[in-house]
């Protein structure tokens, strides 16, 4: 099912099934080019298979960028241990929907790339670790995996090759938290979704204290292209470091929101003028967040940026999950720090200090500055409470509550002081509240 | 593990690689604060107060899970460390109740201390607080969720310490609470190691809540008088009452180990059925008398009986000192010219001391690498002994083996688990020759299912392993050990406990500190006097009444189960009552008896006396008056003494025979009646 009209800027290397007749079946699936990558690579061996996926310089499309030949490489092959792939698909980010689409439309690509990797690291298991909200998403893949094994694609000795591997789908419920990947190994044990102490990374001792490969839907799905056409291939669409394409969510104020496939690098004005038709309304853009909610907001002056993890990096924002949330100048600044303050506050699984009393804090503080509570002490104190968590939670929520609302107060500061001693919000009427 | 070289604050610190930070800090005496760390739990990293700087770390570290490594320079007392310390503080205090004044750990509390040290003079917060009504999770365990700062101590120590895991976290977020296991209120062991282990007020235990404040009262360390594990409990007194039991300082062989029993079950002590007053039968029953009158009336019945050659009886008790037991079975057998003395034997400790073999200590169960239980329930019946072996299997990787004739909490960790019949025991034992002896060291602990023959036959087992092998035989109540070693029991030609029971011809039984007639019935009409604290079956059968002081009101040595001697500390005194040494001695007096030859009745003395003449006993005194443990050398294994069977007593981690019945607490915990609990 598609939720948006194409753009003819996309270049379509994993939505390239999207909108073919029944692209979820298998049918489907094979009639275009599907599971050929995994009969590739069993060819190639895990060896070449882990060196295309590197040169290819995909990176991690769940938030942190990591390449993922590396983190596949840093599983050890050889361990007596059994071996796990999993998939995170808690797709918790808000401004992020890239996932589901994935899922819906071509679930067999993410099994081909599950099967890969699990060829990959030795790994006979593989969890698709669904966010609860996606029950039809559940079914669709529960239907894939069903007709994957009818027709020998998993289970024993599949195609001929010898290679077992048994795929299980395995609902999350209701936490962002889960969707943090040690968190998401706990859940998915059946214990209570806090994260684990690191080091040790999943790839040494995951899922039940083996080796696991765990890595977003995208970064699966785009393993099959990958193989089939070459790292070089995927490498050559993006710029350097940042291979191939990846599903841009766009989302707020702009005439055609939507979920398109552009090659990373792409320019974000770009994106919202030319793929996302503009600002709605004729309005003028004020800002842009890039990459989910956890990503420092751009001002419409920054937004002129190549759209690749190290070019947002060094403007101090992230390219994050792909979530690209476009604001007008109608948009209150302080508002929109305080719902995403609200949504933190709410997944803070309250593991540490910081993170459990400091998003709670930054939660009613933003509330009554939005309200004109405020006097001028709270501005900063926003910003320096922030600062109190950044770098000392004991996973990246907390950071992920931090650091938009440090740059909301850095960059919009005269926005925080327009709501000061009981002024109304510039912006609207009527106040949210906390 | 090789030794690595590390810098904290300019400072060379050398610890074994993979020593955490926090650790090899504090042995170098640089303090790095911690609410969630807790040495010997799982680590946590919550708390976020211990946070350095780490040279070429980008941001801050936990020195809580970060092993030391060679070059490391550490800094903890930057001002960005100093501010991160200060901030975790200002965060945990937000939604904090600030009620000091009326926390019972106010004065003592790690919150306080930290944010004495290390926090703001003030608060920032102007927001409203999130409130969560008290809850009563049992008797015993109160929790408080807003002074609650989400360490998850009492989550580990109960999981991970007691084996019972009967706490978690439900919700999330601030909203997040420590939650008992059955929904709104707890079924657990009850002892309390969740509350004293919490750093804040959040945990606060029925017996303490509200009474009293720290520095009000003296804190006395002594000796738990319920079971033979010899736990050294500090009890906080005020006017001459208990108000609580722990052992926050560690000291004693149990560390911070404490059950419900030696937390809470000191009760006892001030139950209003206490017998204050002696009592002498009359027509129309008991009457109070004093005691110089109650001692004549003794005094002068036994002098009689003595000089017309009558036949004394004498049942000496498992909770009295050895200088107690020591000092009767003297007087008795010189004063009273009678070898018919016995206590109630729970376990067969004559046996194995015959044996000849080691015996383990208290902390053998921690250090050794494989330990087997047989035909006990342990954790319902030695607590401590438990914890030690548990606290092993999770520290050292013990290995555990179990021989026993139902499910018993140590199955959990056993490497391999012997289910017997009644009587099947040694076979069992037998079952697992072949996995002992591929042990580097072992150390057997037996019940009352191993005495007699079989105790020579399980020694015999275990020299034939061709290991190291240590035992211990498990026996009830504080001093057990101590009246076999001491000498209550008959040598050849006197009679056993039940003999004397079962006699009809006594002229006088001499009851201290026992209550033989719930097991036995009593023949004939005796003279019978009784020393103890209530009026118990035996007492009201008694025609002198004499009430004596708990454990708790003297000073003293006993023995526990591993044979080690500790000393008893007078926490206190109930007014009416005497010392079972005193009353002994007070009677020796009045009856005119040899004085000089028994000696002064006072415990140091006849320490003195045991020392020189009990083989084993001749201990550093100095190290007992400072509270250490010493355990007992080899003993003669006691040739002349009479064997008898034994039988434990049976108690559960919620009785504690007849003293557990005055125990309020130990009645009020509902996991007490019915169906034995098990965690
Ligand atoms: C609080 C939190 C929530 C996260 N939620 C998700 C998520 O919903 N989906 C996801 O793929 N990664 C999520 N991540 C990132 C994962 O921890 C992990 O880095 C990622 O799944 C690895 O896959 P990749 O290398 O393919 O990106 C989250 C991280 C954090 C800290
Ligand atoms: S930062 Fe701390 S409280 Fe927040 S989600 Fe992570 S572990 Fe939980
Ligand atoms: S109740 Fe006490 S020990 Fe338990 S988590 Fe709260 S503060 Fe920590
Ligand atoms: S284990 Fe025994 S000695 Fe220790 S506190 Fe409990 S009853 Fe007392
Ligand atoms: S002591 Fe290190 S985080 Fe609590």
């Amino acid at each position: 099912m598609l939720y948006n009209e194409p753009s003819p800027l996309e270049v379509k290397v994993l939505t390239r099934r999207f909108g073919l007749p029944n692209s979820q079946s298998l049918d489907t699936y094979l009639a275009s080019d599907g599971y050929k990558a995994f009969r590739k690579a069993v060819e190639m061996g895990p060896e070449k298979v882990l060196e295309e996926l590197k040169v290819s310089n995909l990176r991690g499309r769940g938030g942190a960028g990591f390449p993922t030949g590396m983190k596949w490489g840093f599983v050890p092959r050889n361990s007596p241990k059994p071996k796990y792939v999993v998939v995170n698909a808690d797709e918790g980010e808000p401004g992020t929907c890239k996932d589901r689409l994935l899922m819906e439309n071509d679930p067999h690509q993410l099994l081909e790339g599950m099967l890969i990797a699990g060829f990959v690291v030795d790994a006979h298991v593989g969890y698709i670790y669904v966010r609860g909200e996606y029950r039809y998403v559940i079914e669709i893949l529960d239907r894939a995996i069903a007709e994957a094994y009818e027709r020998g694609y998993l289970g024993k000795n599949i195609l001929g090759t010898g290679f077992d591997f048994d795929v299980y789908t395995h609902t999350g419920a209701g936490s962002y938290e889960c969707g943090e990947e040690s968190a998401l190994l706990e859940s998915l044990e059946g214990k209570r979704g806090v994260p684990r102490i690191r080091p040790p990374f999943p790839a040494v001792a995951g899922l039940y204290q083996c080796p696991t490969v765990l890595n977003n839907v995208e970064s699966f799905s785009a393993v099959p292209a990958i193989i089939r056409d070459g790292g070089a291939a995927f490498a050559a669409l993006g710029t350097p470091k940042n291979g191939g394409t990846r599903l841009f969510c766009i989302s707020g104020h702009v005439n055609k929101p939507g979920v398109y496939e552009l090659p990373m690098g792409f320019n974000l004005l770009r994106m919202i003028n030319e793929v996302a038709g503009g600002v709605r309304g004729g309005k003028k853009l004020k800002a842009v967040i890039p990459g989910g909610s956890s990503c420092p907001v751009l001002k419409a002056e920054e937004c002129d940026i190549s759209m690749d993890f190290d070019s947002l990096a060094k403007a101090k924002s992230m390219l994050g999950s792909g979530g690209v949330i476009v604001m007008d100048e109608d948009t209150c600044m302080v508002k929109a720090a305080l719902r995403i303050m609200r949504f933190y506050q709410h997944e803070s699984c309250g593991w540490c200090i910081p993170c459990r009393e400091g998003t709670l804090w930054l939660r009613k503080l933003l509330a009554r500055v939005h309200e004109g509570g405020g006097t001028q002490s709270d501005v900063p104190l926003i910003g320096e409470l922030a600062k109190n968590m950044l770098g000392r939670t004991f996973c990246p929520l907390g950071d992920a509550a931090a650091m938009p609302t440090i740059a909301f107060v850095e960059k919009f500061r005269e926005e925080f002081e327009a709501h000061l001693n009981g002024a109304p919000c510039p912006f609207e009427s009527k106040p949210v509240s906390a | 593990m090789a030794n690595v070289k590390l810098t904290i604050d300019g400072k060379t610190v050398e610890a074994p690689a993979n020593t955490l930070l926090i650790e090899a800090a504090r042995r170098a005496g640089i303090e790095i604060p911690a609410f969630c760390y807790y040495e010997g739990l799982a680590l946590q990293a919550a708390c976020r107060m211990c946070l350095v700087e780490v040279e070429k770390a980008p941001k801050l570290m936990t020195a809580c899970t970060l092993p030391v490594a060679e070059g490391m320079v550490v800094r903890t007392n930057t001002p960005q460390v100093a501010q991160a310390r200060k901030s975790m503080l200002e965060f945990v205090l937000t939604n904090h109740p600030l009620d000091c004044p009326v926390c019972d750990k106010g004065g003592e509390c790690e919150l306080q201390d930290m944010v004495f040290r290390y926090g703001a003079g003030e608060s920032r917060f102007l927001e409203v607080k999130q409130h969560v009504d008290e809850r009563e999770w049992s008797p015993v365990v109160f929790y408080d969720r807003p002074r609650c700062i989400l360490c998850f101590r009492c989550v580990r120590i109960c999981a991970e310490g007691m084996g019972v895991a009967a706490l978690g976290v439900v919700n999330r977020g601030a909203s997040s609470e420590i939650a008992p296991n059955r929904g709104d209120h707890l079924e657990c062991d009850e002892c309390g190691m969740c509350i004293d282990i919490c750093p804040v007020g959040a945990l606060t235990s029925g017996t303490y809540r509200y009474r009293t404040r720290p520095w009000e009262m003296q804190h006395v360390g002594t000796i738990c008088t319920h079971c033979a594990d010899g736990c050294k409990t500090t009890l906080g007194i005020r006017n001459n009452r208990i108000h609580r039991g722990n052992n926050r300082d560690r000291s004693g062989v149990n560390g911070e180990f404490l059950c419900i029993k030696g937390r809470y079950a000191g009760d006892f002590a001030h139950h209003e059925e206490r017998l204050l007053t002696p009592l002498v039968r009359s027509q129309d029953g008991f009457k109070p008398v004093s005691w110089a009158e109650a001692i004549k009336t003794v005094a002068g019945r036994f002098a009689e009986i003595r000089q017309r050659g009558g036949k004394f009886g004498v049942i000496g008790s498992n909770h009295t000192t050895n200088e107690e037991n020591y000092y009767l079975q003297k007087l008795a057998r010189t004063g009273l010219g009678t070898n018919n003395i016995d206590h109630h034997r729970t376990g067969d400790v004559l046996s194995l001391l015959r044996a000849r073999v080691p015996l383990a200590t208290t902390a053998d169960l921690y250090h050794s690498k494989a330990v087997l239980i047989v035909g006990v329930d342990l954790a319902q019946q030695h607590s401590f002994l438990a914890y030690q072996i548990r606290a092993n299997w999770r520290h050292h990787q013990a290995r555990v083996y179990t021989v026993r004739r139902g499910p018993v909490r140590e199955d959990k960790i056993a490497a391999r688990i012997v289910s017997v019949e009644p009587g099947g025991e040694l076979a069992g034992v037998e079952t697992l020759r072949d996995d002992l002896a591929k042990e580097p060291e072992l150390v057997i602990l037996f019940g009352d299912a191993i005495q007699g023959e079989a105790v020579a036959r399980l020694t015999e087992f275990g020299s034939s392993l061709g290991i190291p092998v240590k035992y211990v035989c498990l026996v009830d109540y504080s001093n057990s050990r101590g009246a076999v070693e001491m000498g209550v029991l008959p040598a050849e030609g006197g009679m056993t406990l039940p003999e004397m029971m079962a006699a009809g011809d006594l002229d006088a039984l001499w009851v201290v500190g026992a209550n033989p007639l719930r097991r036995h019935a009593l023949a004939g009409k005796p003279f019978l006097v009784v020393q103890d604290l209530f009026l118990t079956e035996t007492a009201q059968a008694a025609d002198v009444v004499l009430p004596a002081a708990s454990a708790y009101e003297k000073s003293g040595t006993v023995t526990n189960v591993c044979g080690e001697v500790q000393r008893l500390q007078k926490a206190f005194e109930t007014p009416g009552t005497k010392t079972d040494l005193e009353i002994f001695g007070l009677i020796a007096r009045e009856m005119g008896l040899d004085l000089k030859q028994l000696g002064p009745w006072t415990p140091s003395a006849v320490f003195a006396e045991i020392a020189r003449t009990v083989p084993g006993y001749d201990l550093p005194v100095e190290v007992l008056e400072a509270g250490g443990a010493v355990q007992a050398g080899p003993s003669d294994g006691l040739p002349d003494a009479v064997w008898a069977p034994v039988q434990s007593a049976g108690d559960t981690l919620f009785t504690s025979g007849t003293l557990g019945r005055y125990s309020k607490m130990l009645n009020a915990v509902r996991e007490a009646p019915g169906e034995l609990y098990r965690a």
